[in-house]
């Protein structure tokens, strides 16, 4: 589903984050990315995302066969990519209900899928929200308006069961989060796993791959992937830390 | 424009009659030619056969204006305004002659505005015989009022029909020597809309100039009078989302509202003149004098404004707070783009007891515009236990634009309190990415940021011209990113 090749990306003012990754992700696969502060783990969500303020020097990506840096943001996740932002943002006045429908349709409508009303969205909703056990006042409010940082998380979750994305990506989405909302969120992703969808999870802890297992992990260190294996891989990391990958942290 | 005397005196020897209204002009054509003086003033009284009192209340407010000058205190950029160089009264221009004449940005806009196909060529100037079956519903509509006693009509059949009415409230609450456009408007008004509520009516529908497209024609200098009588409700809307051009550059309207005891009127205003092209060049200026008065006690009036045309907007809505437990609100969204400006706000004077006053304001301003809020809450000596709640805030989008805030809180009673709030923000990159990430496009993700931003003013007004108010704030944001 995705295949990343030779990725070099800076800082559009800056310097080079990205040097050199290359990465295949099939689908159905759930894969980790771990790596030490300011090894370019979000840098690589940025990147995939979309997200402005980025240069890509080199290197090409591939999703679903599409040259995926050709498209804008929003025409990415309309092919289906989610991003579970670190820190998503507040949008005052814009109610979690509308923004979610807005966003559900908008995918709908490039599928050429019939665009759900509001009956039909508030029944998938509700399902879904009982799964997170979110309350559903939590909806009444503007997006992330108030959410305490695990409440954050779980709306980010809780808006990918509801858009079903083809590649999910995951940023640091443990960070902040206590042992229950932990094993909420957990529970959520791992809910989505499909065999037509991709994970990927960007981490610093192996914590959270204790809830959602991996098939691969890979350690990005100083902007490139410096070793590839499964789940015993984030164990060994938890024992020895970066340093046993040398290192070169930028 | 008046002739020298001696040809006057050489008019009438040969026509061996006196000129009834001692000008020269013929009365029977449909237009002046540019200028004002005080035949211009006596020409539009008489082509409305108006009655001597309403002509000398003319005459009066034309007088107190030649000793005027024009005001300069506002933060807006005005190129002069040559007040001879325009006619005061005009038959309207011809419109195009079939739908395919219109200028297509036009009806790309209605399309955007999502107005009904059956409208848009009559609001394109098109004249079209029967656009919809107008005739009926208007008689319908006017039926159903006159059964409750409603007076709603057109201002000058109320000076027709309804005299005392008129000279009882006319300049009560804006008097001709108010302001230098309040004086212009005064003397040389074209029309506007009258409506009377009798006591304890609740007017059961949303008076407005009924249809988008009448709305349309307003004049270049409205007079609109309403009042409400004891126990009495109304909920006026006017204007109209659609786009409009008029020959007339300056736009100076009047409008009275009167609340007795007991009584609610509801203003609400969507104004989308034309702003002037993308250079900034060309587009009407919009300089209005609203007021309203709480005449009674428990009386409240409320002000709901989307302003989101004109190349300059200079207006303030304003609340006389003259009974006790009167209440007055505020809410406004001000939009400038382009090289658009406005000095828009309101003034909030509490006279009675326990008088209270809300005012919301949203101000955007995106490309080069230049938005600012002009305020004052005044609490005069007597007002016991005054309350005001003030919320202004502006959004900047881009970085050439500009928002500026000018409040003014005069309190001369101990007992009042007044809160006064202001923010200032910019449309994120970090918002708008959030958006386009869930598969929204930037423009469908401005429109929701912004309508998220309005949304308190946007839930004052009424259903239909809420809905409509939501496109026209994207529309009217069109390019402002990316």
């Amino acid at each position: 589903m995705l295949e990343i090749k030779n990725l070099h990306a800076k800082l559009s003012e800056g310097r080079e984050i990205l040097k050199g990754i290359d990465l295949s992700v099939k689908a159905g696969e759930v894969h980790a990315i771990m790596g030490p502060n300011g090894s370019g783990k979000s840098t690589l969500a940025s990147v995939l995302s979309g997200k402005p303020g980025y240069e890509v020097t080199e290197g090409r990506v591939s999703y679903q066969g599409k040259d995926l840096l050709a498209l804008s943001a929003d025409e990415r996740a309309r092919e289906g990519i989610f991003l579970a932002f670190q820190y998503p943002v507040e949008i005052p006045g814009v109610n979690n209900m509308y923004f979610l429908r807005a966003a559900l349709n908008a995918g709908r409508r490039h599928r050429g899928e019939a665009e759900l009303d509001a009956g039909q969205f508030l029944k998938a909703v509700r399902a879904k929200l009982k799964e997170l056990e979110i309350g559903e006042d939590l909806l009444q409010r503007a997006v992330n308006v108030g959410f305490s940082g695990g409440e954050k998380k779980r709306n980010e979750i809780f808006q990918m069961a509801m858009l079903e994305p083809k590649l999910a990506l995951l940023d640091e989405t443990d960070s902040g989060l206590d042992i229950d909302a932990l094993r909420l969120v957990s529970k959520g992703v791992n809910a989505q796993r499909a065999p037509d969808r991709a994970i990927v999870m960007i981490t610093h802890y192996q914590r959270l791959l204790d809830y959602i297992e991996p098939d691969h992990v890979h350690v990005l260190s100083g902007g490139k992937i410096v070793r590839s294996g499964d789940k015993s891989l984030a164990t060994e990391l938890e024992k020895h830390g970066y340093a046993m990958f040398g290192d070169a942290a930028a | 424009m008046t002739a020298p005397d001696d040809s006057l005196e050489t008019v009438r020897s040969v026509t061996g009659e006196g000129y009834k209204y001692g000008f020269v002009t013929d009365i029977e054509s449909d237009s002046l030619p540019p200028g004002l003086d005080e035949d211009t003033v006596r020409f539009i009284s008489a082509k409305k056969h108006e009655p001597q009192w309403l002509l000398d209340w003319r005459l009066e407010a034309f007088r107190h204006w030649q000793k005027m000058e024009s005001p300069e205190w506002a933060k807006l950029n005005i190129a002069p305004i040559d007040y001879q160089a325009a006619s005061y009264y005009s038959a309207p221009k011809q419109g195009p002659k079939s739908i395919d004449e219109v200028d297509p940005e036009l009806l790309k806009t209605y399309e955007k505005l999502g107005i009904p196909l059956s409208e848009r060529a009559a609001l394109a100037g098109v004249a079209v015989d029967a656009v919809f079956d107008s005739v009926s519903v208007a008689t319908t509509f006017k039926g159903k009022l006159a059964e409750l006693g409603i007076i709603f009509c057109s201002f000058g059949e109320a000076v027709r029909e309804h005299p005392d009415l008129v000279r009882k409230y006319l300049g009560s609450v804006v008097p001709q020597g108010d302001n230098f456009f309040a004086a212009l408007n005064s003397a040389v008004f074209s029309d506007g809309s009258f409506a009377y509520v009798p006591p304890g009516v609740r007017c059961p529908m949303e008076l407005s100039t009924y249809f988008r497209i009448n709305a349309a024609k307003s004049g270049q200098f409205e007079r609109t009078l309403l009042i409400a009588d004891k126990g009495a409700y109304v909920s006026y809307l006017e204007g109209c989302t659609a786009p409009q051009r008029d020959e007339n550059q300056l736009h100076a309207a009047v409008v009275e509202l009167i609340a007795l005891e007991d009584a609610e009127i509801k203003y609400s205003t969507v104004q989308n003149w034309y702003p002037g092209d993308a250079e900034g060049k060309g587009g009407i200026y919009n300089f209005v004098t609203k007021r309203g008065a709480c005449r009674g006690n428990r009386a409240k009036i409320s002000w709901t404004q989307v302003e989101t045309g004109s190349a300059i907007t200079w207006k303030y809505p304003s609340c006389l707070l003259e009974g006790d437990d009167t209440v007055g609100e505020f809410y406004s969204v001000a939009i400038t783009n382009n090289f658009q400006q406005a000095d828009t706000g309101t003034k909030m004077i509490h006279l009675g007891r326990n008088s209270s006053s809300t005012i919301i304001s949203k101000g955007i301003s995106a490309g080069r515009g230049q938005n600012t809020y002009r305020g004052l809450v005044r609490v005069q000596p007597k007002a016991q236990n005054a309350r005001n709640y003030t919320q202004c805030d502006s959004l900047l989008i881009g970085d050439r634009c500009g928002a500026h805030t000018v409040p003014y809180i005069e309190v001369r009673n101990p007992s009042a309190r007044v809160e006064h709030e202001a923010t200032t923000s910019k449309i994120s990159d970090d918002q708008l990415f959030y958006c386009q990430q869930r598969g929204l496009s930037k423009e469908d993700a401005l429109s929701l940021i912004v309508n998220g931003f309005c949304r308190e003013v946007l839930k004052e007004l009424p259903m239909e011209f809420a809905v409509e108010a939501q496109k026209l704030l994207a529309v009217s944001l069109e390019g402002s990113v990316g």
